[in-house]
Formats: C-alpha cells, structure tokens, sequence
C-alpha cells in the first residue's frame, strides 16, 4: 500500500481515539444523568455450588458501574461468607463466596446478596443436593446414563438397517419424510431451550446473538464438510449425508447429554426412571434417521461403518453429561446448544434436497412424504412428553 | 450465621445513643446550640430544642448503606426527655429535599399536630412546636407528611420520654428503639436492629452491673410488620405500659409491642455473664435485631 492508502485508512481511527478521549475526559453523560445519578447495580450468579455445610456462589458484575458486596442472607437471615477475589467488583468481574451455611438436603434455599446501596439479588436452590464432583464413581455413574440415553438407543435405532433396505420405494419416500419431520422436531426443541438459555445469561453476554452465531458457524461448517466429502466422492452419495446426520444427531446429543449433566448437578430436575425411558425412546428414532439415507441409496454397508455412525451419533451424549456436570458454565451451554441446531439444520436442508433431487416436485407433496413429516414430527412429540 | 466486618461510619454510635437524651453527650458550648433549659415562675422548665431534619447515607449494618432522612442527622432522631408539666420549644427547620414534620405523641391542641393537611414543613422553612410535657411516659415523635410509610421509615423518628414529677426509682437507664430498613425498596425490611445498626450490641455487648435496677425505654417504629418484640435471656422483666402508671401491669420475658407501641421495662441482673436479647420472631434476630448484655459483678465504693 502506498503511504497515501495508509493515510486514509488511519485517519478515522485517530478520529474515534480522539473522541473516546474526550468522551472518557469531559464526561458528557454527566449533562444527561447529573454527577449523584445513582449507580446501575446488576448482579448475577454465575454457579452455585453445595458442599457439605456450605453454598459456594459465584458472583458476576454484569452491569456497567463498580458493584460492592456488602452482606449475605440465606433464607432470611444474614450469614458470614469469605470471598476469593474481593467484595468490589469491577464491569465484568467475578467473585467466589464462599457461606458456611448448614442447608438440608432436599429442602429449597435462597441466597441474597446484598450491595452496599442496599440493592439485593436472590438465587433460589429449588432442591438442594450436594454437588458431585469429579470422580471415578461420577464419571462412570454419568456414561452410564449417557450409555442409557444415547448410545444404545442410537444403536437400537441402527438395527432397522436390515428392514429399511427392504422397503418399496414408496415406503423410502416416507422413511426420509419421517427423518426430516423428527429432526425438524429436535431443531425446534433445541432452539427454544437454546434461547431460553440465551435469556439467563449476564446480558452483557448478548446470549441470543452468542447461540445464533454458534448455529451459523456449524450449519456453514457441516456445508463446507458436505461439499467435500461430495467432491472427493469417494464414499458414496448415501453414506456421506448418513454421516452428516451422524454428525448432527452427535452435536445435538451432546448438548442433551450437557443438560442431563447440569440437571443433575444443579438440582434442577431429579433424574428419575420416566425420564431416562422417555429419551431412550425418543433417541431411538435418531438411529433410524441415521441408517434412512443408506438404506435408500441402496449402498454395500459393513457392519464397521453402521457401528461408525452409531458412535458419532451416540456417544457424545457421554462427553455432555461429564461436561454439563462437571465444568457446567451457562455460556458453553448456550454455545453448544446452539451448535447442536445448526448442525441439525443442515442435516434437514441435505436430507431435503434429496428428497428433492430424487423425486418431481408434485411427487415432493405425494401422500407417503406428507405422512411421513407428520409422523416424524408426531412420534418426537409423543416421547417428547415424557421427557417433560 | 453474623455480618462480615464492622461499621466504620455510624452517624450515631449505638453504646452512645443508649444513654444519650437531650444531647447529653454533647459538651458544654455545642450542647448550648441545640439545647436549652430556662426555670418558669411555677418551677417547672422551658425546654428548648433545636431539630431539623436533613438527607444523609447513613451505615446500618458493615458496608451496607441507606439514603435516610434524618433528625439532625441521625437515626433513630434525638431523644427528647422532659418531666411532666415542663414546657416543650422545638424549633424546627427543614434542611431535606423533602416536605417533612414533626408530630409528638402526647397532650397538644391540633396546631401543634404537625399531622394535619397544610402543616407540613416545606424544604428550607421553619416551624415552632410548643406544648406541655404531659402525660408522663414513654412516648415517641415522627414525621406525619404523606407517604407516611416512606416518611417514616426513611429514618423520621425518635423517643420522647416524659418522667412523673416525682421522678422514677434511680436506674442505670437506656433508650431502645426498635428499627428496620427497606434497602431495596420492596416494602420488606432487609435489616433490622435496636436503635439502627443491625448487631451492633453482639458485637458490642451492653455493659450492666449485677444487682442495680436497669430501665429500658423501649420503642418499636418498625415499618411494614404489624409487631415487633423483646426477649430477654435467663431473666424476667417488669413490664410498663406506655410508661403511665408507677406499678407493673406485668411480668414477663417477652414483650410484644404494635407499631408505635412503646413501654418500659425494669430488671436487675442477677448473675454476672452474658445475657442475650433478641426479637422473638426469629427472622427479625436472623436479620440484625439481636444484642448482649455483659453483667458485671458490683465495684466496691
């Protein structure tokens, strides 16, 4: 670049330094707001942690003044508390207190922090458990459960393989209608929890821009990923979409597997028999998605490749329950939740062009692909319930 | 369970407060400013005060503050003490951002309510309360401008003690006034206390002498809850309503009073150590209203 082009590129950056200098200098707020205006006080709780005889509560300053920590109540009553990083919390900062506080088991408790303005924010324990940490025992009581809700569902699913390749062409059309309508299902799911995290998090995190960036990065990741494995066309056109939507069910397991974790360990939700059986059944069809694209495409499939799929699909369920346990952070969480509809999402767009490419447009609206969408969507709500 | 620290920055310091009234602890010259007394042909005293009322933060509990309208800048105000018959002259001059009052409880004509619509005190103006001291007992003075709840809590209050002519038995005597603070405006107290600072009499036990009468002049302007109480430890208490009769209606442990309920009570310890007291409902203790007194064992004279 000649010396003139450089010019022109730093001008307006010296213009803008200039202004903030003189914005962060003569405090031009000040006119709007007058010098006593009183400070924007906004507190968040990042994790709360149970110990035994004790709340371990970390603290985050998500708004933009200088917030001081002056006391701590549980449950009505003022207790002591040690913090780790100080009581006056800059924009941003966090701090661990850490309340010698004998909860009960089971039993709901509400910690209030109070500034020393007097303004007060609350957490509520709905139900207090002591929180795992990582272990031997954890770890393998979580894969165990993620083995439950993942994996072998997955791999039950796979085992239609043998039927599906069997089917009329009829009977094809409706079996990837009703993979497209149970995914559809699942990116609607895991957009509305996706959002709903979104929500909770300190604003200054901008949560719903956080969780649809996350989408985008993995739909035009697994575009990319598609276009590829397409070009090299090496394996074929069946096995490659049967990997995408391996990939996109694995992604989206991990961020219920993620769930199940932080659930578990936050006592949000009490882990029961119900709850395990309704996503055993409802990830069952997610094997079924899988193996749909290979049994159309009439493809040779060793049993290596089905177990392959199966893995990709499955055991990230594993990988989330030990995060969403044991490192859980609301912001990974909206992260990966919002990864794992992307990934969703494009599986759909592939599985749809497909469909399409194989079938005239009147046929795209024939009785066994509209049956089939329905019934996808209507299988996923029905065991959806049970989950609850 | 406690606070975290100390409070540094009291505007009035509770052990001081205690047994402060009609700015005792002031010396000579500054108590001159703010307090005057002059005989009258009858014997009885002329009382003159001089109160107002101004905005300041003031610490409740450590690091914890509230933006309190205040009598001369403290909370609970000033105590106000006269014997019956006395004449009471406050000059009172309104230095807060708000229309204030201040309205006594006891015998006045209407002019002299402070309660009435059109007799609020406008910010930067005077007005001269003047009345008998009449009935004795214990008794309390507030601000009465609208909103009342809002007046009030803010911190407009004080005790107003008015003795028989006879006087009363000798004592080691001490105010207590009964207090909570909305901090986060939600019409619930988040601190409650005896004359303001949550704890402050854990941390700094009340020190008493083991078989001398001690009288309490016990106040409740707790806003928001209907009731407050006292419960002392390991003791029993003589119990006198508003102060207006000479002999106990009662004896007990455990007093409850209203809103703007006020009595006096007398005790001696018996035994020397610590002695705990509290309100009995056990949030408002979890929550800064509770204290120790130190019995000490009698110095030889």
């Amino acid at each position: 670049m000649t010396a003139m082009r450089w010019a022109l590129l730093i001008a307006p950056l010296v213009m803008i330094a200039s202004l903030l200098t003189w914005i962060v200098t003569s405090h031009p707020e000040r006119a709007v707001g007058g010098d006593d205006r009183p400070p924007v006080e906004r507190l968040t709780f990042q994790r709360v942690v149970l110990e035994p005889g004790a709340i371990v509560a970390t603290i985050l300053n998500d708004g933009p003044d200088r917030v001081a920590i002056a006391q701590v109540q549980v449950d009505d009553a003022f207790w002591t508390f040690e913090s780790d990083r100080g009581q006056s919390l800059g924009h941003l900062r966090e701090t661990t207190l850490r309340i010698p506080y004998p909860w009960v088991e089971g039993e709901a408790h509400v910690v209030r922090v109070l500034t020393s303005t007097g303004a007060s924010f609350e957490h509520e324990i709905a139900v207090a458990l002591e929180t795992p940490i990582v272990s031997f025992r954890q770890a393998a009581t979580f894969a165990l459960i993620g083995l439950y809700v993942g994996v072998l569902p997955v791999a039950i699913g796979l085992m239609w393989f043998p039927f599906l390749r069997r089917l009329s062409r009829r009977g094809m059309d409706f079996l990837l209608a009703l993979t497209i309508g149970l995914l559809a299902f699942l990116l609607v799911d895991g957009a509305h929890e996706g959002l709903e995290s979104a929500g909770e998090l300190p604003s200054s995190l901008q949560g719903t821009a956080l969780f649809i960036a996350a989408g985008a990065a993995a739909f035009i990741g697994l575009e990319a990923l598609g276009a590829r494995l397409h070009r090299r066309s090496t394996p074929a056109a069946g096995t490659v979409l049967a990997l995408l939507v391996a990939i996109g069910i694995g992604v989206h397991n991990f961020g219920e597997g993620l769930a199940i974790g932080s659930a578990f360990v936050l006592g949000q939700a009490t882990l029961g028999t119900l709850l395990i059986v309704g996503f055993t059944l409802h990830n069952t069809t997610e094997g079924l998605a899988i193996v749909a694209p290979l049994a159309r495409a009439g493809d040779r499939v060793p049993l290596r490749l089905l177990a392959q799929l199966g893995a990709i699909g499955g055991l990230p369920t594993i990988a989330g329950a030990w995060v969403g346990g044991f490192v859980y952070s609301p912001v990974w969480a909206v992260v990966f939740l919002g990864v794992g509809v992307g990934a969703i999402a494009q599986v759909v767009v592939q599985i749809g062009r497909q469909v399409g490419r194989a079938t005239s447009a009147p046929a795209l609206a024939s009785g066994p692909v509209l049956s089939g969408l329905v019934a996808g969507f209507a299988v996923m709500y029905v065991t959806g319930m049970l989950v609850g | 369970m406690g606070l975290v620290g100390h409070v540094t920055t009291a505007a009035n310091k509770p052990g001081t407060f205690l047994r402060t009234w009609n700015f005792s602890d002031l010396p000579p010259e500054q108590r001159a400013a703010v307090y005057r007394e002059s005989r009258r042909p009858d014997g009885s005293l002329l009382r003159e005060y001089e109160i107002y009322a101004v905005d300041r933060e003031i610490e409740i509990a450590p690091g914890l503050f509230f933006p309190a309208w205040t009598y001369n800048g403290q909370v609970p105000g000033p105590t106000i003490r006269a014997t019956e018959g006395d004449r009471i002259r406050v000059t009172f001059k309104n230095a807060g951002a708000h229309p204030h009052s201040m309205h006594f409880h006891g015998w006045h004509p209407p002019e002299m309510d402070g309660a009435l619509p059109g007799q609020e005190v406008e910010p930067g103006a005077t007005f001269v309360y003047e009345f008998d001291a009449d009935p004795f007992g214990l008794h309390l003075y507030h601000c009465h401008t609208v909103p009342l709840k809002r007046h009030i809590h803010k911190g407009l209050y004080g005790a107003f003690i008015v003795d028989p002519r006879r006087g009363r038995p000798p004592a080691d005597e001490m105010v207590m006034v009964m207090n909570g603070f909305d901090t986060n405006f939600d019409s619930e107290n988040e601190v409650y206390a005896v004359n303001t600072i949550a704890n402050a009499y854990m941390q700094e036990p009340i020190r008493v002498e083991v078989g001398r009468l001690v009288r309490i002049y016990l106040v409740n302007v707790t806003e928001f809850d209907p009731l407050n109480s006292l419960h002392l430890h390991g003791m029993f208490f003589d119990v006198f309503r508003t102060g207006t009769q000479l002999s106990p209606s009662e004896r007990s442990d455990t007093l409850m009073l209203c809103q703007g309920e006020r009595a006096i009570i007398e005790t001696t310890f018996r035994y020397p150590g610590n002695f705990m007291f509290h309100a009995h409902q056990s949030e408002f203790a979890e929550l800064g209203w509770m204290g120790l007194f130190r019995a000490q064992p009698p110095r030889d004279t």
